[in-house]
Order: C-alpha cells, then sequence, then structure tokens
C-alpha cells in the first residue's frame, strides 16, 4: 500500500546546518569571514595577495584556499607573505562546502584573527548553492569574462553581499558595457556594493579595503 | 559534479523521512527545482541510480518539477518570464523587479511503501 509522505525540505539543508555552525564558531572568536566566488581566472588569488599586503598591518588575517588538486601553488604564494593559511583539496570537487570549511576552522587559531578570507573553487554554478557559513559572501567578476554573466549566471548574483569587478584596466580594449552588466546586476540584487578596481594597478582597491575593515569593525573594534 | 552532493542529500532526506515514517521502501520522490538553481535532471538521475542501491530506496523514480523563472515588475505589477539577456520589464521597461519563482530546491514529498 504505497502512502505519500510530505517532506518539503531544502536538499541542502544538511549542509546549511553546518554552515550555521560555522557562522556561529567564527562569531563566538569574532572573526569575520569573506567567501569569495569568481569562475576561474578572474582573479582570486591575486585579489587575496593585494588585500593582504594592504591590510597585514592593520587587521589580523588568515587565507583557506579552496583546490581542486593537491597544488599548493596559491597557499604557499599567501604562506610567504607571513599569514596563517590552509589549504582544502575538493579533490576534484567543483566548489567548497560547509564540511571542508568547518575542518580548516580546526586548522586555525580562530581567537588570533579577524579577518578570514575563503577563496572557493573557481567555478560560478556550484558554490552559489553551496553556503559556507561565511558572514559575507563575495563575488569577483572581471571585465575579460564578459558583462553577460549576471544574466547567464543570476543565481550567484542574487546571493553575494558584494561585488567585485576586476581587471578595469582592460576596459578600453574589450567590448565589455559596464551600463548593460550592472543593470543586470541591480536588478538581481538591488543597491549591491560593488568595486570596480584593478589588482595590477592598484586603481579602485581602496573602497574594497575600507569596506573589508568595515565589515571587521562591525564585529569587533580595530 | 555537483549534482553527486546533491543527490547524495536528497538520498539522506528521503532515507530520514521514509524511516520516520516506518517505511519499507520508497517508491518515488517529488523535487521541485527551479531554473535558477543550476541542476541537471539527467545527471541528478545518474547518480541516483549508483547511490540508491542497497537502500530502501532503490529503484525509486525520481520526478523532477521544474519551475521557470518569472519575475515581478515593481512599478506596473505586472509578471513575466525574463528574456535571456535582459531582466527588465516587458510592459514600461522599469528595472524595479523581484523574483517571484525559479529559486526553488526543496523535496516536497515521497511514496512510500
Amino acid at each position: 500500500m504505497s502512502q505519500r509522505v510530505t517532506v518539503v525540505e531544502n536538499i541542502l539543508n544538511a549542509n546549511d546546518q553546518i554552515a550555521e555552525q560555522n557562522m556561529a564558531q567564527l562569531e563566538a572568536s569574532g572573526v569575520t569571514a569573506v567567501n569569495l566566488m569568481a569562475s576561474p581566472g578572474a582573479g582570486k588569488t591575486s585579489l587575496i595577495l593585494s588585500t593582504v599586503d594592504r591590510l597585514v598591518r592593520r587587521l589580523r588575517l588568515g587565507v583557506v584556499e579552496g583546490d581542486t588538486a593537491p597544488v599548493t601553488i596559491d597557499s604557499e604564494r599567501v604562506l610567504a607573505k607571513g599569514i596563517p593559511a590552509v589549504q582544502i583539496n575538493t579533490g576534484g570537487g567543483c566548489h567548497l562546502d560547509a564540511v571542508m570549511l568547518q575542518s580548516a576552522l580546526t586548522q586555525l587559531d580562530l581567537d588570533q584573527l579577524d579577518l578570514l578570507i575563503v577563496e572557493n573553487v573557481g567555478n560560478l554554478v556550484c558554490p552559489a548553492n553551496f553556503r559556507l557559513g561565511a558572514q559575507r559572501n563575495v563575488l569577483i567578476a572581471s571585465v575579460p569574462e564578459g558583462d553577460d554573466k549576471p544574466y547567464k549566471y543570476p543565481g550567484m548574483y542574487r546571493g553575494v553581499d558584494a561585488l567585485v569587478i576586476n581587471k578595469i584596466d582592460l576596459l578600453p580594449y574589450t567590448p565589455f558595457d559596464m551600463d548593460y552588466f550592472c543593470r543586470g546586476v541591480e536588478m538581481l540584487n538591488p543597491g549591491l556594493a560593488t568595486f570596480p578596481l584593478s589588482c595590477r594597478t592598484g586603481e579602485g582597491l581602496d573602497d574594497w579595503i575600507d569596506w573589508l575593515v568595515e565589515q571587521v569593525r562591525a564585529r569587533r573594534r580595530v | 559534479m555537483h549534482e553527486l552532493s546533491v543527490t547524495e542529500n536528497i538520498l539522506a532526506i528521503a532515507l530520514k523521512h521514509a524511516e520516520k515514517a516506518r517505511a519499507q521502501r520508497v517508491t518515488d520522490l517529488y523535487l521541485v527545482i527551479g531554473q535558477m538553481a543550476s541542476i541537471v535532471d539527467d545527471s541528478v538521475q545518474f547518480y541516483w541510480d549508483i547511490i540508491s542501491a542497497g537502500t530502501p530506496a532503490e529503484g525509486a523514480r525520481l520526478h523532477f518539477q521544474r519551475v521557470p523563472t518569472e519575475l515581478q515588475c515593481l512599478n506596473c505589477n505586472r509578471r513575466y518570464a525574463p528574456a535571456d539577456d535582459d531582466f527588465a520589464c516587458p510592459d514600461c521597461r522599469s528595472q524595479q523587479i523581484r523574483v517571484v519563482a525559479g529559486e526553488e530546491f526543496y523535496l516536497d514529498a515521497i511514496e512510500i511503501e
């Protein structure tokens, strides 16, 4: 005899619950975590290195690096700056999930950190679905990717707290239409904090840094 | 690739509710997935056949209810399906919109025996 049972449960409920635990742990230690998402090559590592250079004397920083393969190029570049870095190897997986961050958090002395930057796996699809428990989710778009990305990946643009538009030094050389791009963003995520910048020239980085410091300050006096 | 972890979650939720209802087996799962959720049905089905094997949900049928993206204009209240490259209201061209549907991502119900 067949019977219908109502479930109505979010498919990623289990992940979301671990994400909540992660956030509670971060909050208890006064750490602000930022989940950086982007497609491969948008400049996640470059933005982290530029950010570390500007903040290393003002805030106690830590970095979690998500990689699909056990290559340590990115985390070594961060460690070379003298700040703690933990690498998560997803073994080919296309995104970080809350359990992976949970295990990374055990490898860090959270009480000694103000800001934890989490570099997600380069991908514009899956990371949007898997919450980590970072208090802020940030997307890095970049000029060479094209101005149509908000329209093609609305899920990603819907769920973020800030948007970095990297490589603006390339604007004169591409057909990237900033108005068209920003119109899509504004419709999906009205009032989204947006930072056009270039990690290469340094243009626009100050506003991004100010925003980050503001997020930390809300949690801890620095 | 993320369909594997999604499918594992679907199985875990179904088995949890089946156990609670003291079911012998799960025969059908009803999934509601919005267009913006970026899930490929065929891929979920592929993983489902593998990971459900040997569980009380082995061989259960997956029913996908896909919910198309629907926006509502905050200016004239028109509801519409957006074009691929333009989200603005087709009537009044307003860019003040809200998402009405398309972000669903849940297991609605199961059928058990």
